[in-house]
């Protein structure tokens, strides 16, 4: 995504990157960052907290105006709502990862997905 | 708390699991700047995330380097909204709500409030975890840069997975 910033941003598209791990940020250098120390997949914020992901939203874009120097990060101090419990598990390299194969095949979440996507192919 | 080494975690994870290592890129240089041309109360957003966010309807993303994005249109309704990505242990609370990875609501929100200008008519997707850099700068950067060009957008909101 660093390197997705960093095109726009060259090429007149203002940019904020939302991220929620802080040394992939950090070695990419996008322009303009902020930072939430969140368990990866949650850069919109916790489930089902709807002002919290509104507040980030609208931190995260007051930064647009507020970040003035290239390469910044802006930690957003943001708590995350059980504490720091998830971090041991996110810094077990052991722990095991739900994957499938690495291929050509399309992986809907849904079976009634992938009917939709065919028929709309079809047409 | 210390902050999570993504990057040492996973390299080790991969390796463990017999895939090749991902490099991340590592930037050195001083990054590109594009000042805010307008107030934020003027500024047309959009929005991308490296989710593998589609739409019901549209063809879900593959796990070996999927290069293609998916426009999502930003009235979309969220129970619409679907998640595919090699590192599917991220998504379940994507799954349940959405806007965990893809803060289409709070998008939309800002936007009737009047914080931001509006929004474009498409944000997007695609699934990141592409191992090749060249193929990030020659192929994603480049057609993720055209769809936001023709949304005509002044800010891009950008949330990696």
């Amino acid at each position: 995504m660093c390197l997705i910033a960093r095109y726009l941003e060259e090429r007149g598209i203002a940019t904020i990157v939302v991220g929620t791990a802080l040394d992939i940020v950090e070695r990419g250098l996008p322009p303009r960052a902020v930072f939430m120390d969140f368990p990866l997949g949650h850069g919109g914020g916790p489930l089902f907290a709807a002002e919290q992901q509104l507040a980030i939203a609208r931190e995260a874009v007051a930064a647009l105006e507020s970040l003035s120097e290239p390469g910044q990060i802006i930690n957003l101090n943001q708590a995350w709502p059980e504490g720091d419990v998830w971090k041991s598990a996110a810094s077990d390299e052991s722990a095991d990862d739900v994957r499938s194969p690495r291929d050509l095949t399309p992986r809907y979440q849904l079976e009634e997905d992938r009917r939709l996507a065919e028929a709309a192919a079809g047409d | 708390m210390s902050t999570v080494e993504y990057m040492r975690t996973i390299r080790e994870k991969y390796s463990k699991m017999g895939y090749a290592p991902y490099g991340w890129h590592e930037a050195t240089d001083t990054p590109p700047w594009t000042p805010l041309a307008k107030p934020l109360s003027e500024c047309r957003v959009g929005m991308m995330t490296t989710a593998g966010t589609y739409v019901a309807g549209q063809e879900a993303y593959f796990y070996k380097d999927d290069t293609s994005y998916r426009p999502i249109p930003s009235d979309t309704p969220v129970e619409n909204l679907r998640f595919s990505h090699l590192t599917e242990n991220y998504l379940p609370d994507a799954r349940r709500d959405p806007n965990c990875a893809f803060p289409i609501e709070p998008l939309r929100k800002l936007a009737e409030e009047g914080v931001i200008g509006g929004l474009a008519e498409n944000f997007f997707s695609c699934m990141g975890a592409v191992y090749s850099k060249r193929r990030v700068d020659e192929e994603v950067a480049p057609a993720i840069y055209e769809a936001f060009a023709a949304e005509g957008v002044d800010v891009a909101y950008l949330v990696p997975l």
